[in-house]
This record gives structure tokens, C-alpha cells and sequence, in this order.
């Protein structure tokens, strides 16, 4: 399952699996530009949903990256640190910005699917 | 920098940039291509191989003519107006009574006038200082008829003089008036991206045929303000508004080269009093280029404290060199805290990053050098 924030986050998360993936979408990533840096959070970090957990600074400014649902940081992409490209050439999976246990399976239900959020980007132009 | 949208201008490539696939944004009330398809990166380094086409048409272009234009024009700028040859062209600002910058522009002298281009977000504010300065004795023309375009890159000179060969061995900031496969062109030897470069100013209705013309040649491609921003931040050219504006003269700003001799020794101009005492004392604050240790950009307004941890200042201008591929940046900082090589913090989201006070430029200019 895949899920997408008006912030232009997306969150996946398996059946069965007990951690959730997130990044930003490729819409996001066009409209930042050439990505330079990603400041992700840390090991361990308690995040709730809407908090500020990582920042994207492309060539022309900085952007925060909310994150979609509550839950513990497990694991981040320690592949941006090098090559933070990866989010713009493939931002909806290698992209990927950290894994984190959700403590609010809830949270998802709120969120957009795919269908929901290419109509929400389709408005936006 | 959020702009009211609906009534921003457009510049007569609106429709040509939007063809090319040109992200638009709003800046200095025009709808601007912040970059094309391939982004700001490419674009970037595209200038700094072979040669890319930028609209700059949002820029003022004004004409000043009368029997004493030069000698009444010396009065409102640092830079000697009186021994500037014809067809040359000179950096230099609009003062005020307390020697900060109005605005920085390029002046050229003509046979009977002065062209100047100066920033699109003062156009208003220097034709009201023009106004109240010059009104009467010389005739002020806005040039809304015509629009500018920046060919830039080590290649520009091969690539325009397949079509005006006599522009080949045209001294850098000098200007020459031009036929492009028969359109009317003024093209001066310059730019703003550190490259060897050519500002062309034509006729708004024949811009669009220039630019078919130029970027049916391989190797142009055309370049947004995004790229431009980059090249002229590595090359250390002041962005007014960032870098300069009017709480900070000529002399703070590091542009001393840009004050006249005569200038010097008589004054004669709006804040000689501020400008020539900080000749003769130095001023308070100086303007700093700053390498970052790390790979987080820095962007404008971040305070900048010394090796202690004292604030010193301020960032101006700051971001990530595709030249260099890491960050760098200019700053404001106290006079006895800009040393060269001194180890500096710049704070951003709340943590300390390492940098280092460098020279300006970040990145060596290839301006064209008459050999």
C-alpha cells in the first residue's frame, strides 16, 4: 500500500510488514530542481505525524519534508548522503528518505491513494 | 518573496520559454524561466563549457541624452563618468546621501547619450531618483521597446560571429552596433556568469527571430535565472538585494575598484562625505566569500559567528556551486574578522557548520582579454 500527503510525501507499507517507507513523490522532486543535500533524521527519533523529520536543500532553496505518520525511526537512505541525486532520478523508490515503525496504523487511512493524489497534483497545475 | 501573480509583466519570450519546457516564477514583477528542461545544474555547467542563451529582457534599459549628460550624470555615480570612451561600458551604482547603493548597473557612453541597464526590480526607484536629479536639463527614455538577451559561455564569441564576424575581437565591456542576418543589434562584450559573453539589446520584434536564429546553432542552449544566480554567485558578482542595497556602500561591498580617481581625490558625487571617509578608514563591515567544510547550503540571512562563537555577521548570498560541487556563499562580517583563511560557523537550523573566510571569486572569471 501506498499512500500520498498534500506535502507531496508518499508513505508505502507491506501487508504484514511492521515498518513503512517514505520519500518524497516525483512531482515534488520536479518542482525542487537539482537536489544537492537531504538532512534526514536520526536513528531512534520519535516522530509524529506532521512533524518536520528531514530537509531537501536543491540548488535554489531548502524544502522540509514532513513525515506522513506517527512512529520510530528505524532506519534512513544513507545513500543520499553521497549521491542525494537519487531523488531526482528516481524519487519514489530509491530515492526513499527513512523507515520508521508506525504507532498509528490509523494514521494511513487519512492519508491519499494513488488515484486521490495524482488528482490532487493534476488540480495544482 | 511571494509576488501578486496577476500582474506580473511578461517578457515577449514568454510563449518561446514556456515551448521549451521553462519552470516560470515570479520575480522582479515579470514571469521569469527559472530553468528549462534539464535544470539548473546542466544549465550551469552547460554556460561554463559551451554557450547558453538567457532572456534579460525584465532588466531596465534606459537612455539618457542631453547637451550635459556626462558631467551632470558624474554626479549621482562613484565611477568617473568623464574619461569613459566612447562605445565603453562601466560597472558602477547609484549612491545616495549616505553612500549606499540605489542600485548597481552597467553605463555605456555613446556618441550623444547614456545607456544604462540596470535591475528589474529598481527600475521605478531609479527613474524617480533620475527624475529628481537630472529632470529639465536631460531627457530620461525608458527603453520598453526593446529587449536584451545574454549569450554566454567560452563559445559565445565562435557562435555570434558566424553572423557578425566584427564582433570576434570586441573588447570586453565595449559596445558595438550590429546587423544579425539584418536585425539592428547593440552587442556589448559582457554578462554576469564570469564567462566571456555578449549582452545583445534589440527591438522586442525581432527578438524572437534572434533567438530562433541563435539556438539553431549546437552549441546554445538556453539557461534560466536559476543557472544565472549560480554563475554569478561562483564569478562573486553582487545580486542587489542580496549582496548590495542601500545600507551598504561601494566600499563595504568590496567594489572599490569601481570608484573613479577623480572621484577619490574630489568627491562630487551623493555620499562622497560616507565614501570617502571609509576610503581613508575603512569601513565597518567588509563583504567575504565563504567556503563551506560540509555540503549544507547556506542561503541568505544566517548568522555568521568568528571562531569563538562571537556573531560577526551575515550571510548574503549563499548556495551550491555545480563549478566546485559544494557550498559556498558571501557574507557582511565585522572589519577585523574579515581575514582571509580565518575559520568561521555559519548557522543553519540551529547547528554550527564549519567554513572558512576565501577569496572572491570562488571560481576564476574567463572574461575576454584582447591578446
Amino acid at each position: 500500500m501506498i499512500k500520498y500527503t498534500k506535502q507531496h510525501e508518499w508513505v508505502a507499507i507491506n501487508d504484514g510488514d511492521e515498518k513503512a517507507t517514505v520519500g518524497i513523490t516525483d512531482y515534488a522532486q520536479k518542482q525542487l530542481g537539482d537536489i544537492v543535500y537531504v538532512e534526514l533524521p536520526g536513528i531512534g527519533v520519535k516522530v509524529n505525524k506532521g512533524d518536520e523529520a528531514a530537509v531537501v536543500e536543491s540548488v535554489k532553496a531548502a524544502a522540509e519534508v514532513y513525515s506522513p505518520i506517527s512512529g520510530e525511526i528505524l532506519e534512513v537512505n544513507e545513500n543520499l548522503a553521497d549521491s542525494p541525486e537519487l531523488i531526482n532520478n528516481d524519487a519514489e523508490v530509491n530515492g526513499w528518505f527513512f523507515k520508521l515503525v508506525p504507532s498509528e496504523e490509523s494514521e494511513l487511512e487519512e492519508l491519499m491513494d494513488k488515484e486521490g493524489y495524482d488528482k490532487y497534483i493534476g488540480d495544482l497545475d | 518573496m511571494e509576488e501578486e501573480v496577476s500582474n506580473l509583466n511578461k517578457t515577449v519570450l514568454f510563449d518561446w520559454h514556456r515551448s521549451k519546457g521553462a519552470k516560470i516564477v515570479p520575480f522582479s514583477g515579470y514571469h521569469m524561466p527559472v530553468y528549462y528542461g534539464n535544470g539548473i545544474l546542466k544549465e550551469h555547467l552547460h554556460t561554463r563549457r559551451k554557450v547558453s542563451l538567457f532572456d534579460i529582457s525584465h532588466m531596465g534599459q534606459i537612455e539618457l541624452r542631453g547637451p550635459n549628460v556626462y558631467s551632470d550624470f558624474e554626479a549621482l555615480v562613484p565611477a568617473d563618468i568623464f574619461d569613459l570612451a566612447e562605445n565603453h561600458c562601466r560597472y558602477t551604482q547609484f549612491t545616495n546621501d549616505g553612500g549606499g547603493i540605489i542600485d548597481d548597473f552597467i553605463v555605456t557612453k555613446q556618441s550623444d547619450s547614456l545607456n544604462l541597464v540596470v535591475n528589474a526590480a529598481c527600475k521605478m526607484k531609479d527613474f524617480t531618483h533620475l527624475k529628481a536629479h537630472l529632470e529639465g536639463s536631460i531627457e530620461i527614455e525608458k527603453l520598453d521597446n526593446y529587449a536584451l538577451l545574454a549569450l554566454q559561455g567560452p563559445q559565445s564569441a565562435e557562435v555570434l560571429s558566424k553572423f557578425c564576424p566584427e564582433i570576434k575581437n570586441l573588447a570586453f565591456m565595449t559596445k558595438q552596433n550590429t546587423l544579425i542576418k539584418g536585425i539592428n543589434a547593440s552587442i556589448s562584450r559582457s554578462g554576469y556568469t564570469g564567462e566571456d559573453g555578449f549582452e545583445i539589446s534589440l527591438k522586442k520584434s525581432d527578438c524572437l527571430d534572434l533567438v530562433d536564429i541563435l539556438t539553431r546553432e549546437p552549441e546554445v542552449e538556453p539557461a534560466g535565472l536559476g543557472a544565472r544566480d549560480t554563475l554569478r554567485l561562483e564569478a562573486g558578482l553582487c545580486l542587489y538585494g542580496n549582496d548590495l542595497d542601500e545600507s551598504i556602500t561601494p566600499v563595504e561591498a568590496g567594489l572599490k575598484w569601481t570608484i573613479g580617481k577623480q572621484k577619490r581625490l574630489e568627491g562630487g558625487f551623493l555620499g562622497d562625505d560616507k565614501i570617502l571617509s571609509q576610503l581613508r578608514d575603512g569601513p565597518e563591515k567588509k563583504r567575504i566569500g565563504i567556503c563551506l567544510s560540509g555540503k549544507v547550503p547556506v542561503r541568505s540571512g544566517a548568522d555568521i559567528l568568528d571562531g569563538e562563537g562571537r556573531s560577526i555577521g551575515t550571510i548574503s548570498s549563499g548556495g551550491y556551486s555545480p563549478t566546485l560541487q559544494k557550498p559556498i556563499a558571501m557574507g557582511y562580517v565585522t572589519l577585523n574578522s574579515a581575514q582571509l583563511n580565518e575559520k568561521i560557523q555559519i548557522i543553519v537550523r540551529k547547528k554550527r557548520l564549519e567554513a572558512t573566510i576565501i577569496k572572491i571569486p570562488f571560481v576564476e572569471p574567463n572574461y575576454y582579454k584582447t591578446s
